[in-house]
């Protein structure tokens, strides 16, 4: 290999491992990842997500490496000859029976915890009705009697019709943003009661960490509850293919400190009678 | 077994005589060879059939806001896109697969019944001719995912009828075709040959036969139920009527899974043909890789409804469901492990079968890695519905089902064309396939776990990125498949003579005929040693 070949290839593996080195600097973890979260169950989740992705991260590099060094060790390039008489191994099969067992049982007592804790909506503080529609979702405060439909927001309603000419960049919060989102107080268990009107739908706020189906005929429930420190605007979007609109109908969660909640629902209450 | 050669017209020619020339051999041909070629050029249409509709997906995914399609005629294409990869790629694939090489592998002279066979050929054939028109009927195609689930299936247009009818008669063909491999495998084969000394190839195909006539039915229930609620009234799946939309998928689940391992358990045994093969040593624990391909059988019946973690199921059903679900992971893993242990202490070489067979090993792993994550129902409440579910069942399906069945072509190709083919441009086919399938996929998790559903023709700007590389990892994948189809030309139009064994280290009946093939083998019973 010539010098001046040596030297464009070297330089060229440099600068490539420069850019992977950057790589982590510029990297946006949260569109790599599942979010933390706003709640307690988000966060459970978020961990149950964690503990399942190192466990296989770690048996990966342990299978892979084996299959790695199966594969340069035993190349009949390099010589290697056969072991024809290696066919089975009672004891090392017993035990990559039995270890996975133990693995497994490892990770289902964490997720029957976090599942029990999850389906339990006892002691809720407040409750909302959540319909799907084809193609927007109607919010009802069950307790106060305030109602009102939620749909995708203009601008991008108008951005995303085939050939707008609109560049979905100068959108704000593009296919993500309504014209009147839910309001939430923080650090309040709410349940949410999920039922649809013409086919199915499901109701996915992934800072909340839960989605749950809105079935026509059935009423769902689950629960959120929204870190006491952590007002602001949360967005998800329909989780259940509901026909040519399924991808226009977000939802849009703006979580309130308590007293303000309290303070917008009388407000709204006053307007709707 | 001379019946089995058919008494039509071409019924007393002498054996290894002439046959109709031209288009009639195939319309009347009863020899399990021609269906087998039959079945595979089929898929190899229906894969660019279906992979031309992902790309059109994936075009209009390139960048956000809606470029080429109406909202409504992308769930069309997603519909048509799965249903065709399925039932008309992968599946007939594996059917094309197991007439071609069961009978060869257990020495017998053709399929049992080969006029069924037949038959169940073509009834594949038109029940696509009537899906992909459906596409152009008024109302289009269904629309609702290949999942099907009503209410939304119900609001298809007047061509609904015509999916139904064709899910029908593919469902129809699946059964008749594995009757077939059932009594072929139970009756036929060589004397010696016990049901525990049969290749993994055809083991791995006398289980997915069992799966196909327990479940083929079971969906064909629920369509027609679809199509009565649809048509009159019943209210199977309309609650205003009393009925459930729940208990469609269900019914659609219970066929669904098992559905799963009808693609991927043939895969399996071709990869236990190929591994061996190339490590010059037998298959490390071969009995416990039939018991385990019985076992993830039997476990596929049972866990269907971790499908369905967010319609609302009691906490114990949940449970169940998550645990029974974890359970598959341990005989799968043992099908891994034994997979490496036939490599560890072999004389391994890298031809283009083994390079899918080992892409499979490593890439399926990863797709089975993912489907343990999604088993745990809790973090399923993040997972479900997201391109993370995407990108796990294409690893499990590309670089799983599709890379063990293009590792079996290149594997058997020189016994059916009696040609090597060119491994250097098999090398490329295969190098490239394997790159681009990890552009195309892998940022899919990404999305997923970063919060983009699936299903939805357009996206919020933040996952522009990741969606523009998958996109240019499809049509990376997609270009790279055209070297398959020509080096499968080149190779069957010529090149160099390939020997009976083909390989270094060949195991099986199916070495022991010449290559090419003839067009009748083993007309008289082969001695086993």
């Amino acid at each position: 290999m010539s010098i001046a070949k040596r030297n464009s290839r070297l330089s060229a593996i440099a600068g490539a491992l420069a850019t992977l080195a950057a790589v982590p600097a510029r990297a946006d973890w949260s569109l790599l990842n599942m979010p933390r979260g706003v709640s307690e169950l988000s966060r459970e989740i978020y961990d149950m997500h964690m503990i399942m992705l190192w466990i296989c991260l770690a048996i990966a590099i342990l299978t892979f490496g084996a299959m790695a060094v199966a594969m340069i060790r035993f190349r009949k390039s390099r010589g290697a000859v056969a072991d024809t008489r290696m066919l089975h191994n009672a004891r090392l099969e017993a035990a990559w029976t039995i270890v996975p067992v133990v693995i497994l049982i490892g990770m289902a007592i964490p997720s029957v915890e976090k599942l029990i804790k999850i389906e339990d909506t006892t002691g809720s503080q407040l409750t909302i009705k959540v319909t799907g529609y084809q193609w927007q979702w109607h919010y009802e405060y069950l307790d106060s009697g305030v109602a009102f439909f939620s749909r995708l927001a203009r601008s991008s309603d108008r951005a995303r019709q085939l050939g707008s000419g609109i560049d979905p960049n100068t959108v704000d919060n593009y296919l993500l943003d309504v014209d009147h989102p839910l309001v939430v107080p923080t650090g309040t268990k709410i349940r949410v009661l999920l039922t649809a009107n013409d086919v199915i739908h499901a109701w996915w706020v992934p800072a909340f960490g839960m989605k749950r189906d809105a079935i026509p005929g059935f009423i769902n429930e689950m629960w959120i509850a929204v870190d006491k420190d952590k007002p602001g605007t949360y967005r998800g979007q329909c989780a259940e293919l509901c026909g040519a609109d399924h991808g226009f109908m977000p939802i849009v969660v703006i979580a309130k400190p308590k007293a303000e909640f309290q303070a917008w629902l009388a407000q709204q209450k006053a307007a709707q009678s | 077994m001379s019946t089995a050669y058919g008494s039509g017209t071409a019924g007393h020619v002498a054996h290894h005589g002439e046959r109709p020339r031209g288009l009639g051999r195939w319309l009347t041909t009863t020899n399990h060879k021609d269906i087998g070629t039959m079945y595979l050029v089929f898929s190899l249409t229906m894969f660019f059939v279906g992979g031309t509709l992902a790309l059109l997906i994936r075009a209009e995914l390139f960048q956000p806001g809606l470029q080429l399609f109406n909202p409504g005629f992308f769930n069309q294409l997603t519909t048509v896109h799965a249903l065709v990869m399925v039932f008309g790629a992968v599946m007939p694939a594996t059917v094309g697969l197991a007439n071609w090489m069961i009978p060869l592998q257990i020495g017998a002279a053709d399929m049992a019944l080969p006029r069924m066979n037949l038959f169940s050929f073509w009834l594949l054939f038109f029940a696509f001719v009537l899906l992909i028109s459906s596409l152009f009927m008024p109302g289009g195609a269904p629309a609702a995912g290949w999942t099907l689930y009503p209410p939304l299936v119900l609001q298809s247009g007047s061509a609904f009828p015509m999916a139904v009818f064709s899910i029908h008669l593919m469902g129809a063909s699946s059964i008749m075709g594995a009757i077939n491999v059932i009594v072929t495998i139970i009756n036929m084969r060589a004397p010696g040959m016990t049901l525990l000394k049969m290749p993994l190839f055809t083991w791995s195909w006398l289980i997915t036969a069992y799966l196909l006539i327990a479940v083929m039915p079971v969906f064909a229930g629920g369509v027609t139920m679809l199509l009565t609620d649809y048509f009159f009234k019943t209210s199977f799946f309309n609650a205003a009527g009393g009925g459930d939309p729940v208990l469609f998928q269900h019914v659609f689940w219970f066929f669904g899974h098992p559905e799963v391992y009808i693609m991927i358990l043939p895969a399996f045994g071709i990869v236990s043909e190929i591994i061996p093969t190339f490590s010059r040593k037998p298959i490390f624990g071969y009995e416990a890789m039939v018991y385990a391909i019985a076992s993830i059988a039997f476990l596929s019946f049972i866990v269907w409804a971790h499908h369905m973690f967010t319609v609302g199921m009691p906490l114990a059903g949940q449970l169940f469901f998550t645990l029974s679900t974890m359970l598959i992971a341990v005989p799968t893993g043992v099908k891994i492990f034994n997979w490496t242990a036939t490599m560890w202490r072999g004389s391994l070489s890298f031809e283009p079968p083994m390079l899918f067979a080992l892409s499979f090993l490593f890439l399926f792993t990863i797709g089975g890695f993912s489907g343990l994550m999604l088993a745990i129902a809790p973090a399923d409440f993040q997972y479900h519905d997201t391109y993370f579910v995407v990108a796990h069942f294409h690893y499990v399906l590309v670089p799983g089902a599709v890379f063990a069945i293009m590792g079996g072509v290149y594997y058997w190709l020189p016994k059916w064309t009696g040609h090597r083919y060119d491994m250097e441009l098999a090398k490329w086919h295969f190098w490239l396939t394997t790159i681009f399938v990890n552009v195309l996929f892998f940022p899919q998790h990404f999305l997923g776990l970063a919060g983009m559903p699936r299903r939805i023709p357009d996206y919020a700007t933040q996952f522009a990125d990741w969606n523009m590389v998958s996109s240019i990892g499809a049509f990376g994948f997609g270009l790279s498949q055209l070297l398959f189809v020509w080096l499968i030309v080149k190779c069957a139009r010529g090149g160099a003579p390939a020997t009976a064994g083909v390989w270094d280290w060949p195991h099986g009946l199916e070495w022991t005929v010449p290559s090419p093939a003839p067009y009748h083998t083993f007309e008289k019973a082969p001695e086993l040693k």
